[in-house]
């Protein structure tokens, strides 16, 4: 019972990331008819915003102390960060503390910024070529965008732990007498995930820019005969799902060390995602995304790869053929998406 | 104006090269001059440093390269020499190798085996390199090993760690300094029986490849030997990026001890994972929960951050070693970039050391000479104490390192502390033990 439960929350956290990356895709695809590679970039890139407010942040000027020595035998030069030299070592600390969560403020404007010249600077000039031209760019994009990061940053993952308060373990199981002990930061990352999803589709149902968009999205031409400028919100949207993408990126730092090629690694699944959803459909996405990060969490459990070996690698794809076998247009797809 | 003379010094030294040269096998005369792969032309010779200049390792053959460039410079006898003034071989004289200037072209494995197998053929068919050394990953070894083998020309592995490169894929070309899974069993296993008691019990995450496998065989028998029992090894694979899902059930399991035969980015992330999941504070049946990092590389201690505290492993070479060997390569190298090196780079700077002394004492850059110089060399004062190049395996033998976490670093650089320096004598096994069973040196292979 324990371990189910373990493997559910498991399933949640990594179907989390799957689900907003794949809820980014889907915009995309929806909104400007792009299917997106470099969405896996995006991601990467927003971790990459938290590691360098916090090398910001770290910043720090250097005194000799000669009471000291360095490996060389030369007087130590101590490192005190700024942040720390002005407000104080006790405020410093706590910044540099929770410099994650802060890197939320920092990545949205940065992000959106990128997902803006993205779109106007390259993605546009592919609207009119063929999915496959609008593929290979996207795709090369992300390898450049990835060898940037790993030109500055090295190749080596780079920590950037949760703030202490929420580094510890919660035990969730005490009042039923279960043994469930489980990452706090990984609690916090499903709950983040599921604001950032319910605030999307409230974005979109909720508010008139929302519903242009969604009437763009049914149909492209009649909303610009009724002079809307639906190119201009498109773009718009296409700035917030990176940011979305670079945010699932930021939070998912403290779980796993960002590093440069972590983008690549879920750009492929949650396409798989995108398309078990139903090509276009968000909730789709979202749906399939926590139930493949489910499946994949039992698919790696010991008992699963005794009597299946290999299963916790092919499972996603194992799922995908059989969705696509039964259910052409995926779980909640619709008519006419990409069918024309 | 110079007039032709003959001295009698003169005449004596034509007469006694030509001695020699008459005296030698017939093969070894031959092949000194020509009849070897890339034998060097002129007043210079080219070596080979393949090693990961993008990809996943890409940091550490950053580092392989920077030693390699060092050792560069010392043998042309620039810089202060480092490690070539404690070497207890004097035959490198800082004029090149045999007076030709060393001189050196790079390849990028990018971690990948095919690609490195295509970058070391380039230097050997491009560029002329008579010598391949480097690398940080033991698939990549192995791979570059056979084609050196078959192209004829010396393999002088950097940071690989499976058994099998020295065990069922050695090779007659090959030379590995570098220590071993099996090394590295054998010297933590007493350790960990001491620290944590011999009533424990195991649970073992593998990378899915040839170092991953041979690792957690030599691990789980040195352990075993000792009283451990293994409760389970799940193989995870290379490609992996989040453990929890391969974490969650070790809590569960009755084991009281984590044992991660993890390299790289898969280290970083499954000890992170070990330690977000609390098995850091877990008890089980009252003992303290353990995690091991069997190899152990500062440069992937850093990104693992906080994690490292108090977990132990082994480790080929550190720098906070205070022989004399190794403060000299400090020096050299820390002067020069600014910080300590890795044991990434001890390896390589240490390996091109070897051959260029091999080379020197051999009179010959051929490859069966070199390989003859090299069996059964006994050195000192290159960091590692008295070591052996065995001739049966061209496996070094020396001491290894017990490593731990360290709680209270002074620097950004002083991550681990050395619990234990396990001497030669205990991590020695027989040629045919069973772990490396099935390979053949065959012979050396000149080329061409």
């Amino acid at each position: 019972m324990d371990a189910i439960i373990l493997q559910i929350l498991n399933g949640l956290d990594k179907g989390s990331a799957y689900a907003l990356i794949a809820l980014g895709l889907t915009l995309i695809f929806g909104t400007l008819g792009v299917v997106n590679f470099a969405h896996g970039a995006l991601f990467m890139i927003g971790a990459f915003c938290s590691v360098t407010l916090s090398k910001l942040l770290n910043l720090s000027f250097e005194t000799v102390d000669p009471t000291q020595k360095d490996f060389l035998g030369n007087p130590l030069k101590v490192k005190t960060p700024y942040v720390e030299s002005w407000f104080g070592p006790e405020v410093g600390a706590t910044i540099i503390d929770w410099s994650v969560p802060l890197a939320i403020l920092f990545a949205i404007p940065i992000m959106l910024v990128i997902g803006y010249v993205m779109e106007r600077g390259l993605i546009k000039h592919f609207y009119k070529r063929p999915h496959a031209d609008q593929i290979l760019v996207t795709f090369g994009l992300a390898i450049v965008l990835q060898e940037i990061v790993k030109f500055y940053f090295g190749a080596n993952p780079i920590q950037t732990p949760a703030p202490d308060a929420l580094s510890g373990v919660a035990n969730l199981g005490g009042a039923l007498g279960l043994q469930i002990a489980y990452p706090i930061w990984r609690l916090v990352y499903i709950g983040f995930s599921l604001l950032l999803i319910f605030g999307a589709f409230a974005f979109l149902q909720f508010t008139t820019f929302g519903m242009v968009v969604r009437a763009g999205m049914a149909d492209r031409e009649t909303v610009q005969l009724l002079g809307i400028d639906i190119d201009r919100r498109f773009t718009i949207m296409f700035g917030l799902a990176a940011a979305i993408a670079g945010l699932a990126g930021v939070m998912y730092g403290p779980i796993n060390a960002p590093n440069y090629h972590m983008g690549m690694d879920f750009l492929v699944l949650s396409f798989v995602v995108v398309v078990v959803g139903g090509m276009g459909s968000l909730p789709g996405a979202v749906l399939a995304g926590f139930l493949l990060g489910i499946l994949e969490a039992f698919a790696s459990t010991t008992w699963a790869t005794t009597t299946i070996p290999g299963i916790n690698q092919i499972i996603i794809y194992l799922v995908a053929i059989i969705v696509l076998l039964t259910r052409p247009r995926g779980l909640m797809g619709k008519k006419g998406v990409m069918e024309d | 104006m110079t007039k032709p003379t003959l001295s009698r010094r003169g005449v004596l030294k034509t007469g006694a090269a030509a001695g020699v040269g008459l005296a030698l096998p017939t093969y070894l005369s031959a092949a000194s001059h020509s009849g070897f792969t890339n034998a060097p032309q002129g007043d210079t010779v080219t070596l080979g440093f393949n090693v990961p200049q993008s990809g996943p390792y890409a940091d550490e053959g950053a580092d392989e390269l920077r030693a390699y460039q060092l050792a560069v410079e010392h043998l042309n006898g620039e810089g202060d020499g480092g490690m070539m003034n404690t070497f207890s071989s004097q035959v490198l004289e800082g004029n090149g190798i045999m007076g030709k200037k060393v001189e050196y072209v790079t390849g990028d494995t990018q971690t990948k085996s095919d690609a490195a197998r295509a970058s070391a053929k380039s230097m050997i068919e491009k560029d002329g390199a008579v010598m391949i050394t480097g690398g940080s990953s033991s698939g990549v070894a192995i791979a570059v090993q056979g084609l050196c083998q078959e192209a004829g020309v010396i393999f002088m592995s950097g940071l690989t760690h499976s058994n099998d490169t020295t065990g069922k894929d050695k090779k007659a070309n090959g030379f590995r300094h570098f220590f071993n899974g099996y090394m590295s069993g054998a010297a933590l296993a007493p350790v960990l029986a001491a620290q944590y008691g011999e009533d424990r019990k195991a649970y073992h995450l593998t990378a899915d490849y040839t170092w991953g496998w041979t690792q957690q065989e030599s691990i789980a028998a040195a352990t075993e030997a000792l009283g451990w029992t293994t409760v389970e090894n799940v193989l995870t694979p290379l490609a992996a990026t989040d453990f929890s899902s391969y974490i969650a059930p070790v809590l569960n399991s009755g084991a009281d001890v984590l044992v991660l035969n993890h390299y790289g980015g898969n280290m970083v992330n499954s000890l992170t994972n070990a330690v977000q999941f609390g098995l850091r504070e877990k008890m089980v049946d009252g003992k303290q929960f353990e995690i091991v990092v069997p190899l152990f590389s500062r440069l992937m201690a850093r990104g693992a951050g906080e994690n490292v505290k108090g977990i132990l492993g082994s480790t080929n070479w550190h720098w906070s070693l205070q022989d004399e060997a190794s403060q000299a390569f400090v020096k050299s190298f820390g002067t020069k970039y600014g910080f300590p090196p890795s044991q990434a780079a001890h390896t390589c700077y240490v390996q091109t050391l070897l051959y260029a002394d091999a080379v020197a004492r051999a009179g010959s850059f051929n490859p069966c000479a070199v390989v003859e110089a090299l069996e059964g060399f006994e050195f000192d004062g290159l960091g590692n104490g008295p070591t052996l190049y065995r001739a049966e395996d061209h496996q070094c033998f020396k001491d290894v390192l017990v490593v731990r976490g360290k709680e209270n670093p002074t620097s950004e650089f002083d991550l681990l502390e050395v619990v234990e320096v396990t001497p030669r004598a205990q991590v020695e096994y027989a040629p045919d033990h069973p772990m490396f069973a099935g390979g053949n040196l065959g012979q050396c292979n000149p080329g061409a």
